[in-house]
């Protein structure tokens, strides 16, 4: 890293926000776009939850009550899109936006942009998606999967419409990927080696990695996708010597990824948080670097564990089920480490520590679920059951958004300068942790004794446990009022902190004011105190 | 540590513009496929709005760079954005190349009964696996999505346009490094040589490349050829426009290169197309290796 040489011309170095709408539409700053892909994601993940809340409705009871299956089959495939590219993916590249410069001791984004950019493609994507639900047909219909030919010969009209908006958020991932890659390799700190680099960074930077060679193939399978169904190629037609399973090895080499996009950075979350609150540094820093790196290089080469059923050679489900069982390794030394760390650590029970303490025990669970259907012959009777739908709910509720509501806590201090109610959110968080696991713990029960996902009905011996997973469905959902308040009455009413509030915490992000000013670093922090604030320094 | 300046923008218009544009785009172009009278309008007016942004926020990143706002420190962020959008595109037409090498080696030949599939014959009565010419001895078969297959009556010759197009673009990978020496010596002349050279052989490529499309579809390889057909035009249809677009930049940048935009040791705009120009030449590599020849 060089001193850079050009002189800044006037009025572009020291400024604060414009006022209004405007602000928001113009920014080119990470924190401000980092609050609006939050609230964007906030907003998803309220109307996809909304959406669960009629699927679980509909489940309560055997028989059908509420609505046409054709119309469950559109809550089901919608609720799933709109919480994997419309609340997840949104919710951890805002968190990305507000830390990562701060982290880094940088004063922004290294494409600031492109970043504005990034963000303003979503709502146009997401206002496309929802439209589809009042076209003529209905919205899509045939699962978060798309598999084909259900969503090419058998697909309302609508379905060109998903195909855009997928390209559109495809494109917004691409780009803020490409920028948070810019930003860590760029505009790092010139005394920060990588290997200073909090973890959250790091497995962002990689996450970053697997955006960039997933996506395209995404926006590619969706491609041929539309050119099947209106431009009459045979990509995924037999009839024309093309193969729908190929469809579902292209859509899973996209699709694994995705998954370890959705969890990298909720990894990088918990080693900061539970440090913290255990009081002394991260176990086995650079481990945990390598086992980020060696896990999403494994994600490339284990799509077909999601094809066991489809059909494959005897050989390659064998392979695919021994590469499946290896990414259970570097998960392990993860799991061991943060446990290390709280090992004779004097542990304190805050709000964020609570989520990632339930965390560590929930995402555990659905990892394990993962390896026994990772299991060739064992998942024959597993696939497209609830055991599926349970393992997944594991990962990524009481994983991935488990992992966003303990940053927005354990973070909300720095962005707002003030602190949320310890107490509410303490209830909060019971609130949640009982009802998520009575709504989908049940899930596994049902999946083992058979009942398949993605159906309206239900034979009898499924009633009990369904009804008590629409009960915990139902709690759960309301917990997500008492977020909201908690959330916005910190930002209202909290009470002002320090720059430190969390008397364990380490990292840069905690050398700036107690509310961080608009731009970050606007001179790079020395080395002694990147040392300091290190995630390996004691 | 000397105190580092560092660069961030004003805020901007030109992302809201750019995605109202799209939105436009694609939804009138969905609207078109579905047959509705206005699609074709919102996508002209959508692909302006593109256009117009595209100048718009481009331009402003030429004038603040000629006018050194930039540092070394932007410098270099751009050269990593331009190297990771060039990786996603090469990860796009790997999913391409991924559905020919797949439907080559798997699917054709399974729909034959090879492997342990010895009932498909009979579920594809008549099915003809031959790769370039795959369809069924009764000719007017009807894909799924309800549109007749045509059947090609001719192989693509390989060595016939398609070499000539292969040296063609090496060559202009080759004058376009010529460019960039000439530009590292300072030589505006000759970079204005070489680039148009390399303009005129990518607009050559075009032209044969059109040609060679009119061709293949008199002679029945078409769209609706099955997987021989898909993969053809859509792996070809995808470089040509990306070759287009190689061309279209390299035309911005001769007109920046004659306004004396670039010095020795500061052009990224000429490396950066240069890159991609050398990109869409490795892609056509691959395509001519495993579309034409083998
Ligand atoms: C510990 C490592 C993991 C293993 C071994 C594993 C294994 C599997 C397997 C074998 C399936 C296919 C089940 C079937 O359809 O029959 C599956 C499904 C799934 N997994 Fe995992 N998984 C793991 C971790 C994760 C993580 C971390 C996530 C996301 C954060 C995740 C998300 C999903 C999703 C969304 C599906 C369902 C896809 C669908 O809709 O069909 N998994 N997993
Ligand atoms: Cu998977």
């Amino acid at each position: 890293m060089t001193t850079a040489t050009a002189t800044i011309p006037h009025g572009v170095h020291h400024h604060g926000p414009e006022k209004g709408l405007m602000r928001w539409i113009k920014t080119t700053n990470h924190k401000d776009i980092g609050s609006l892909y939050m609230w964007f994601a906030f907003a998803m993940l309220l109307i996809g939850g909304a959406l669960a809340m009629g699927i679980r409705a509909e489940l309560l009871q055997p028989g059908m009550q509420l609505m046409e299956p054709q119309f469950f089959n559109q809550l089901t495939t919608m609720h799933g899109l709109i919480m994997v590219f419309g609340a997840i993916m949104p919710a951890f590249v805002g968190l990305g936006n507000w830390l990562i410069p701060m982290m880094i001791g940088a004063p922004d984004m290294a494409l600031p942009r492109m970043n504005n950019w990034s963000f303003w493609i979503l709502p146009f994507a997401g206002g496309i998606l929802l439209s589809t639900f009042f076209m003529e047909g209905g919205a899509p219909a045939f699962g978060w999967t798309f598999y084909a030919p259900l969503s090419t010969t058998f697909a309302p009209d609508s379905t060109d419409f998903f195909i855009f908006a997928v390209h559109l958020l495809g494109f917004s991932s691409i780009m803020g990927a490409i920028n948070i890659i810019a930003t860590v390799l760029n505009m790092r700190a010139p005394e920060m080696k990588l290997m200073d680099m909090p973890l959250f960074v790091w497995t962002w930077l990689i996450t970053s990695f697997l955006l960039i060679g997933a996506m395209p193939v995404l926006a590619g399978v969706v491609t041929m996708m539309l050119t099947d169904r209106n431009f009459g190629t045979a990509f995924f037609d037999a009839t024309g010597g093309g193969d729908p399973v190929m469809f579902q090895h292209i859509f899973w080499f996209f699709g694994h990824p995705e998954v370890y996009i959705m969890i990298l950075p909720a990894f990088g979350i918990t080693s900061h948080i539970i440090p913290t609150f255990a009081r002394k540094p991260l176990f086995g820093y650079s481990s945990m670097v390598y086992a980020t790196a060696s896990i999403a290089f494994l994600s490339y080469i284990v799509w077909a564990h999601h094809m066991f059923l489809t059909g494959m050679p005897v050989a390659g489900g064998l392979y695919f089920m021994y590469a499946t069982m290896l990414i259970a390794v570097p998960t392990g030394v993860k799991v061991f480490n943060w446990v290390a760390t709280m090992w004779r650590g004097s542990m304190t029970f805050e709000a964020p520590m609570l989520w990632t303490l339930s965390f560590v025990f929930l995402f555990t669970i659905g990892g394990f679920s993962g390896l026994m259907l990772g299991i060739a012959p064992a998942d024959i009777q597993y696939h497209d059951t609830y055991f599926v739908v349970a393992h997944f709910h594991y990962v990524l509720v009481t994983g991935a958004l488990w992992a966003i509501i303990a940053a927005t806590l354990y973070w909300l201090p720095k962005w707002t300068g003030k602190m949320y109610n310890e107490s509410l959110a303490k209830i909060h968080f019971w609130w949640a942790v009982i009802s998520v696991n009575i709504l989908f713990f049940p899930q596994h029960f049902l999946g083992l004794a058979g009942m398949p996902r993605r159906i309206p009905d239900y034979s009898l011996q499924f009633a009990d446990f369904n009804l008590i997973s629409s009960i915990g469905g139902f709690a759960f959902g309301a917990s997500f009022f008492l977020l909201t308040y908690i959330v916005v009455d910190c930002i209202r009413n909290g009470k002002p902190v320090s720059a430190r509030p969390w008397k364990g915490a380490k990292g840069l992000e905690w050398t700036l004011d107690a509310k961080a000013p608009y731009h970050s670093f606007n001179t790079p922090p020395s080395r002694a105190l990147i040392e300091a604030e290190s995630q390996h320094s004691a | 540590m000397s105190e580092q300046k560092y660069y961030v923008p004003d805020g901007t218009y030109w992302p809201i513009i750019g995605s109202i544009g799209v939105t436009i785009l694609f939804v009138g172009f969905a609207n078109q496929m579905h047959g509705v009278s206005w699609g074709a309008s919102a996508m002209v007016l959508g692909f302006a709005i593109v256009i117009f942004m595209l100048f718009g926020w481009l331009g402003q990143v030429v004038n603040e760079s000629v006018n050194g706002i930039y540092n070394s420190q932007v410098d270099r962020s751009f050269r990593w954005g331009m190297s990771w959008f060039i990786f996603s595109e090469v990860m796009f037409f790997a999913a391409f190349f991924g559905a020919l090498f797949y439907a080559r080696q798997i699917s054709v030949p399974w729909l034959s009964g090879e492997g342990n599939n010895l009932y498909t014959p009979e579920l594809w009565d008549g099915f003809k696996a031959t790769w370039q010419q795959i369809a069924f001895s009764t000719p007017g078969t009807t894909l799924k999505s309800g549109v007749e297959m045509s059947i090609p009556t001719q192989l693509v010759d390989t060595w016939g346009l398609p070499a000539l197009n292969t040296a063609l673009l090496l060559l202009s990978g080759v004058t376009l490094t010529f460019a960039h020496h000439a530009l590292r010596a300072e030589r505006r002349n000759q970079v204005i040589s070489w680039l148009v050279a390399t303009i005129v052989l990518g607009v050559a490529f075009l032209g044969f490349q059109v040609a060679e499309y009119g061709h293949a579809y008199a002679d029945g390889l078409q769209l609706t050829s099955g997987i021989y057909g898909s993969t053809f035009y859509m792996l070809t249809g995808f470089h040509g426009f990306h070759v287009t677009i190689g061309a279209i930049m390299l035309s911005v940048i001769l007109y920046r290169v004659q306004k004396g935009h670039f010095s020795a040791d500061s052009h990224f705009g000429f490396e950066g197309v240069a890159w991609y120009w050398h990109f869409v030449d490795v892609v056509w590599l691959g395509l001519f290796v495993f579309v034409y020849w083998l």
